[in-house]
């Protein structure tokens, strides 16, 4: 027997996107229930570190920022890949956030009116911090960006913002059903009407019916070998909307390495490491990123600076070890205060997990798979293309502010404030539907579901002789060996066929365990078929675009291609396909056209169409893929934008 | 020569009616800089596929992999091997509900503790999205921060004298947390209001003094100021001398 469980808004992970996302819809006035594969305050979002982007240029080095300078960040960062009315909401939104988390709690490192000491660029100065601005939320430096903007918490940002966003939930009473994972969707091909849930205590299935599912499941990083992801990121809400064969995935190729991932064990130690003055040196303990980078050195964007630390390593400058060639982060020069206060989670890693001291030592890092910038296609209201009231937020979702990259600091932002954003607009949408109480589908759904897991614990799927543990390790390195940081066409494909290959191999999946209960080899048994998936996803997009653009590099196309290349890839999974369909959109109205960086050095084939010939296709090509017409109509706030700026001209 | 490890692993799935507790051994050979994250993911995946335990973020700020280690409450993904003899026990952390094998409902509790000390910001202000920030000098900000880094592993409870003899007991992690609203000037409760709460058995005078809560916790959280705090607090409010400002001046950490 199942029980079924209704209610106004359902949201599927509770990190940070989802928490915000489940409060804007509860303000709206809908009932929420936040579904999550862990208590919320383990998720992901707990782990980051060092800090959300914020343009309000409290401290000296933040002076004269803006939001129009962080947009402009962001979409250089993207390298134009990214949708930049999208970058713009978030780069608008973003101040707004970061004081209503000062407001709920939030511990922020604040600004000290006076001389304070910093290390930019290799070299120690003092800076006289503003008085005036003496107890507003401080910045770090970060990569790939104009001014200081990052607000932070030491190195516990995710920790306290978590903490904080997850008192709000429980202040305002909204249901959380922890150790829940939602193993398939509930739709009649047009509308998504909730979920089929396992339960992960006692293995039961369960269906929870909506009329808003928002899937917030973070990213899909496990499927890499060597990932500063947690153990549950393995792609579960971008895998049940792939599922359904109608919602595409946009731009999965677009995976970010972290320059500084430890060696061994990759845990991520964060960018405010090089923020605040932390250097990289290879195998003669040489300093050899200026020699790359003249202009931003260690602080270029994360693609430029792993794909840098990999051609070092190449060049027979890494330090060999047992668990392969790294380079060295040297902290050293920050002094033991600095590092025990403002880096103390770094020197606990460091010092738990390595036996290094980074007061004294050098820390091995090397570059480390870290964030997917790909997920759910969503249109800037957050709604997935193709399906009425499937929703997604932060980093399960292509919202896409980030494009082909991005920035440090703007991933744990664009949670809260997508959360903020799309939660306001999903809630409004949800208390406008009346509830399909579709209980005979719901049924067929879960009935479906029962019976795969019945055969798994039974005499096994299809033939029933492969190991799902083998079968990962499989996916895992060959994501890792073929579809990392540099890229080749001959490689990919092979990449493409032995995932091909694995996803078949995975439809007769055997246990060797019979547990009904809270079984974990049932758990991955179900997840593997659909992280397949993902990363068939992933290597089919890095095969088929041709050109080098943020972190998708490839060696046999160098050169970012505007011509050809201007877009975002969807890729959709029709039902029974052996692999997916690709598609191709606009990446969205441009008002930056593509240029140069700043950094990076790569050269780019130009753009044909003018800005104005792009534009006016957008819209067209976007309904043509299942895009859903946004609350604000489209190009409504870039043309107000436009407007504004003519009437202070004249 | 690499050493042979016996992990004596608690087994127990208690939604099955045919599965008894109790120990299990299981053989791993040493590898260098073995934690237990690793050697219980080995475990699982060469002997025991159906073993339940949590981890989540493997590197020490989820508070997922609370467990007893060799009878004492620690993470799991901290602890290394070389720092263990051989024969290596591990059993769930007393004091919450059993899930299976390894495995604790510490979300439930969690949950239930924030909302019985009411977690979160008590302020009739409005939120003004127009507004500057209200400022805050950063020794108050960093001294709220040094309270706000408890990662609710549950290690302190499972290590409690007192809460593993009554399930009231709000123990460390509930009395830190009330300090670190107590600590935070945007919070409006004062002595007062958490004197119901924190004056009794079930708060900072239930506790023995034996002070299990402060050798384990693996964020080092200054529990002894916390409880000395508190109780010295406690003790002036009912004396009739609490100051009403005095939450923004806990002299405990620096």
């Amino acid at each position: 027997m199942s029980g079924l469980i209704t209610t106004d808004v359902l949201v599927i992970g509770a990190g940070l996107a989802g928490e915000r996302a489940a409060i804007s819809a509860a303000a709206e006035g809908n009932e929420v229930v936040i579904l999550s594969l862990v208590p919320p305050r383990r998720s992901h979002s707990c782990a980051a570190q060092g800090g959300m982007q914020a343009a309000l240029g409290n401290c000296a080095k933040g002076e004269g920022d803006s939001e129009e300078l962080h947009w402009l960040d962001t979409v250089k960062g993207s390298d134009w890949g990214c949708d930049q009315e999208v970058a713009r909401i978030f780069a608008d939104t973003a101040p707004v956030a970061m004081r209503e988390m000062a407001h709920h709690g939030v511990p922020w490192t604040r600004v000290k009116g006076g001389p304070a000491d910093y290390f930019i660029k290799g070299k120690k100065v003092t800076l006289e911090e503003p008085h005036d601005k003496e107890g507003l939320i401080m910045h770090r430096d970060f990569g790939g960006v104009s001014r200081w903007r990052t607000c932070y918490t030491a190195d516990g940002t995710g920790h306290t913002v978590l903490y904080t966003m997850d008192n709000m939930v429980v202040q305002l009473g909204i249901t959380v059903h922890d150790r829940m994972e939602a193993i398939s969707l509930i739709h009649d091909g047009t509308r998504c009407l909730g979920a089929v849930v396992r339960c992960l205590r006692t293995g039961a299935l369960k269906s929870y019916l909506a009329k808003a599912t928002v899937i917030a499941t973070g990213g899909f990083g496990r499927i890499y070998k060597y990932s500063t992801n947690a153990i549950i990121n393995q792609g579960t809400g971008q895998s049940i909307a792939l599922d359904t064969g109608i919602v595409p995935m946009g731009n999965m190729e677009s995976v970010q390495f972290h320059p500084t991932g430890i060696v061994p064990t990759d845990i991520l130690v964060t960018e405010g490491c090089r923020g605040d003055g932390g250097l990289l040196l290879d195998v003669d303990e040489y300093r050899f990123m200026p020699d790359y980078e003249p202009e931003k050195q260690e602080l270029a964007s994360r693609d430029v600076v792993s794909r840098r630390m990999a051609e070092h390593i190449q060049k027979g400058k890494g330090v060999p070890s047992p668990d392969g060639d790294h380079l060295w982060l040297d902290l050293r020069h920050l002094g033991e205060q600095h590092l025990r206060t403002k880096l103390r989670e770094v020197y606990d890693i460091c010092m738990y997990f390595l036996g290094v001291n980074p007061i004294k030592e050098l820390v091995p890092v090397r570059p480390t798979q870290h964030y997917s910038m790909g997920g759910i296609r969503v249109n800037k209201d957050g709604h997935a293309y193709g399906l009425e009231g499937l929703w997604s937020v932060g980093e399960s979702a292509c919202w896409d502010m980030h494009g082909m990259n991005r920035l440090g600091g703007n991933s744990l932002a664009e949670t809260v404030v997508a959360g903020m954003f799309c939660g306001e607009r999903l809630g409004q949408w949800a208390s406008k539907q009346t509830l399909s109480l579709d209980a005979g589908l719901a049924a067929k759904a879960v009935a479906v579901q029962q019976e795969r897991i019945d055969a798994l614990l039974g005499d096994g799927l299809g033939q029933a002789n492969e190991n799902a543990d083998e079968l990962l390790n499989i996916m895992q390195e060959t994501l890792q060996d073929k579809v990392g940081i540099f890229r080749k066409g001959d490689e990919l494909a092979e990449a493409v066929d032995t995932l091909r290959d694995l996803y078949q191999r995975a439809q007769n999946l055997k246990l060797r365990s019979s547990t009904r209960g809270a079984n974990p080899e049932v758990a991955l048994a179900l997840r593997l078929p659909g992280m397949i998936k993902l990363g068939l996803c992933v290597a089919k997009g890095a095969l088929l675009r041709t050109e080098s653009r943020g972190g998708h590099s490839r060696e046999d196309y160098p050169e970012r291609n505007d011509k050809e290349w201007l877009n975002r890839t969807l890729a959709r999974w029709p039902e029974g396909a052996a692999e997916p369909d690709i598609s191709y959109e606009p990446v969205g109205l441009l008002e930056s056209p593509p240029g140069h960086r700043g950094y990076g050095g790569a050269t780019n084939i130009p753009m044909e169409q003018s800005v104005q010939e792009y534009n006016d296709n957008v819209k067209q090509e976007w309904i043509k893929q299942g895009w859903h017409e946004t609350a604000t109509p489209i190009g409504a706030e870039l043309k107000e934008m436009v407007e504004y700026a003519s009437t202070k001209e004249s | 020569m690499a050493r042979q490890l016996t992990f004596r692993i608690f087994r127990y799935d208690p939604s099955d009616p045919g599965s008894k507790p109790g120990f299990v051994d299981y053989k791993l050979e040493e590898t260098p800089r073995l934690n237990l994250f690793v050697a219980l993911h080995r475990i699982r995946e060469q002997q025991a596929p159906d073993l339940q335990f949590d981890f989540v973020c493997r590197a020490g700020v989820c508070g997922s992999c609370g467990m007893m280690i060799n009878g004492r409450p620690t993470l799991g993904c901290r602890t290394l091997t070389a720092e263990l003899p051989t024969t290596i026990t591990l059993a769930p952390m007393p004091a919450f509900k059993l899930i299976g094998d390894l495995s604790v409902d510490t979300g439930t509790w969690f949950r239930g503790m924030s909302e019985r000390v009411e977690s979160w910001i008590h302020t009739q202000k409005k939120f003004d999205p127009t507004a500057e920030e209200e400022r805050m000098d950063n020794e108050t900000a960093e001294k709220i921060y040094e309270l706000d880094r408890c990662i609710e592993c549950g290690c302190c409870i499972a290590g409690c004298g007192t809460a593993n003899i009554r399930d009231d007991f709000l123990g460390a992690t509930a009395l830190n947390r009330i300090g670190r609203f107590m600590l935070d000037p945007r919070d409006e409760r004062d002595s007062e209001d958490w004197f119901e709460l924190v004056s009794t058995d079930e708060g900072v005078f239930g506790c023995m003094g034996l002070m299990g809560c402060d050798d384990v916790c693996p964020k080092e959280l200054p529990l002894l100021e916390v409880f000395a705090y508190m109780r010295r607090r406690m003790t002036e409010v009912a004396r009739g001398k609490a100051k009403p400002d005095a939450g923004t001046c806990l002299p405990v950490i620096n």
